[in-house]
């Protein structure tokens, strides 16, 4: 078990609705930190015990809790969460059920549109993007946006890039992006404002199976070059 | 014929947020709910959800329907339905809807409930992530959609409704929405929340069941800053960097980042539901109480209403068995 010895912030809590309490790490300055997703997991696993909670939904570094507000009181519930954010154990989120997860892309060419762009902006080749992309390691921070996307941390900070200034109105499923700090996979086609670097044929979300989603927050994702088109 | 957008919902997807599985259902629940308790359907039971009208559908058997919502002049067999009325129709019968005159949702429901799979707890159609519902999809003409067996069956001798004022017709054309300051609500300063609070919004072209996007004055943070993703729900109102807000609704992502002004409360979401594009809308602020209060008026006026259609469906009604 990992200690976690980072000092304790308090959270900052505000309403999404009567219904709803958005759980946010003060001064957080947007940077995505893995010790204090550790602990934001460990939170909605703990939050979601609580009376009144219907739906604990893990973002980045933040944590939305939803709960019934004709049955609790939310200054209680603000108490409660407080009190499990700061005596929550110092150790990570047991990890056992955690997967490892690789990921075959088809790099550049017709499909990854944005990789050359990305390389010049990056100050790299195409190649040696290719490189970092598929040699760091990536964790699920959380699943979102839509059905089974996972918001994946540990891109190669080389390879950030600020998302376009519009999304393509329409990008295929299975597409391997890059908005910001963020890398990705496109999990259903749609409108996508992200770098499209690769494709993936592997499916993240299947309403059919069991469980639905492929990934989950914790898991370890590693790209595999499976082709590079030039 | 299937009209605009004619989907099976349901009071949508709840508890899946944390895959990325957002609510879709019902954008008017209300009205869903009133729909289902004319017919002493379960509350979760599956209805269709008609936008703008313009539909026909044949009956294939007897069977019992409820409609609410907006007044979209429907006719069965030429006879005119009005809404928040329930009645049993023949098989072959033809129901109608017209383009609604105003308003933009009426819901149909019958006697035992839409029957397509359960898929993640609802019968919702997801229809932008295109499953649930009938085949993860929108109605087309043709579709030959199943309902369940009622466990009570009937046949009413005589149509019967609730109180037209339900209807939820606001005199004026500008619709007012109350919402709960948002994270964000104090990076704007007082003159641009006075002025986002006292502007009318002009509901444009682009909205739909995603989210409605609004056009009036350009609305800009003091403090822009880059925020982390995280969870959304139905009536955030987002402030991109263009200074016109966007309403995320039911069909919405389950994630954000753009910065939230503030969220409608969960009564007044069905009011949005009803607004057309051309037409204004405003906030209001309230407090957390006060939204619960007006969350827990609608419950208790569904509750009476309940007993109200029970007491009615068996002063009218004759048993089949």
């Amino acid at each position: 078990m990992n200690q976690i010895n980072e000092p304790k912030t308090s959270l900052q809590f505000s309403f999404m609705g009567e219904g709803a309490l958005l759980c946010e790490v003060v001064n957080a300055n947007a940077k995505l930190e893995l010790v204090v997703q550790q602990r934001i997991w460990q939170l909605a696993h703990s939050v979601k015990e609580q009376l009144g909670v219907l739906e604990v939904v893990p973002g980045m570094n933040n944590l939305l809790v939803v709960f019934d507000p004709i049955r609790d009181l939310v200054t209680n519930l603000k108490a409660q969460i407080q009190h499990l954010w700061m005596v929550q154990l110092a150790t990570s989120t047991d990890n056992c059920s955690a997967k490892l997860h690789h990921i075959p892309v088809v790099y550049g060419g017709d499909m990854g549109v944005d990789i050359v762009d990305l390389a010049a902006y990056a100050g790299l080749s195409v190649e040696e993007v290719i490189e970092r992309h598929s040699q760091a390691e990536y964790t699920v921070y959380a699943l979102g946006s839509q059905p089974g996307l996972p918001y994946l941390g540990g891109l190669d900070p080389q390879l950030n890039k600020p998302r376009r200034a519009s999304a393509r109105t329409q990008v295929k499923a299975g597409a391997v992006i890059i908005g910001g700090s963020q890398a990705s996979v496109l999990s259903r086609t749609s409108a996508c404002g992200w770098h499209i670097i690769g494709y993936t044929a592997i499916e993240c979300f299947n309403p059919a199976s069991e469980p639905a989603a492929l990934f989950s927050p914790g898991d370890t994702v590693k790209f595999i070059v499976e082709e590079v088109r030039l | 014929m299937a009209g605009m957008l004619t989907s099976v919902q349901d009071h949508g997807r709840k508890g899946y947020r944390q895959i990325g599985v957002g609510l879709s259902g019902a954008m008017d629940d209300f009205a869903l709910s009133v729909a289902n308790l004319l017919l002493g359907n379960p509350n979760e039971a599956a209805a269709l959800e008609i936008t703008l009208g313009g539909c026909a559908l044949k009956f294939k058997s007897d069977t019992t329907i409820a409609l609410t919502g907006t007044d979209m002049k429907a006719t069965l067999d030429g006879h005119p339905i009005p809404s928040w009325w329930a009645v049993s129709v023949k098989a072959d019968q033809i129901l109608k809807m017209a383009i609604a005159p105003k308003g933009l949702r009426s819901y149909l429901a019958i006697a035992g409930g839409i029957d397509v799979p359960l898929i993640m707890c609802s019968r919702s159609t997801d229809l932008k992530a295109g499953f649930g519902g009938f085949n993860g999809r929108a109605l087309k003409a043709g579709d030959y959609v199943k309902v369940f067996t009622s466990h009570q069956q009937y046949y009413l001798k005589q149509g019967f409704g609730i109180s037209r004022r339900l209807q939820n017709e606001s005199k004026d054309s500008n619709v007012v929405v109350r919402i709960l300051a948002a994270a964000q609500w104090n990076d704007f300063s007082k003159e641009a929340q006075c002025l986002f609070l006292n502007s009318p919004w002009l509901v444009t072209p682009q909205s739909n069941r995603l989210g409605y996007c609004l056009s009036g004055p350009v609305i800009v943070a003091q403090k822009q800053q880059e925020l982390l993703s995280h969870g959304i729900l139905p009536g955030c109102v987002q402030m991109p960097p263009s200074g016109q807000p966007v309403i995320q609704l039911n069909d919405a992502n389950t994630c954000g980042g753009y910065p939230k002004l503030g969220v409608v409360i969960e009564a007044d979401l069905r009011k949005l539901a009803q607004v057309r594009p051309g037409e204004s809308i405003s906030f209001q602020l309230c407090t957390q109480q006060q939204a619960v209060q007006a969350r827990t008026q609608l419950q208790e006026q569904l509750t009476s209403l309940k007993l109200q259609a029970e007491s009615m469906r068996k002063r009218l009604s004759d048993p089949l068995f």
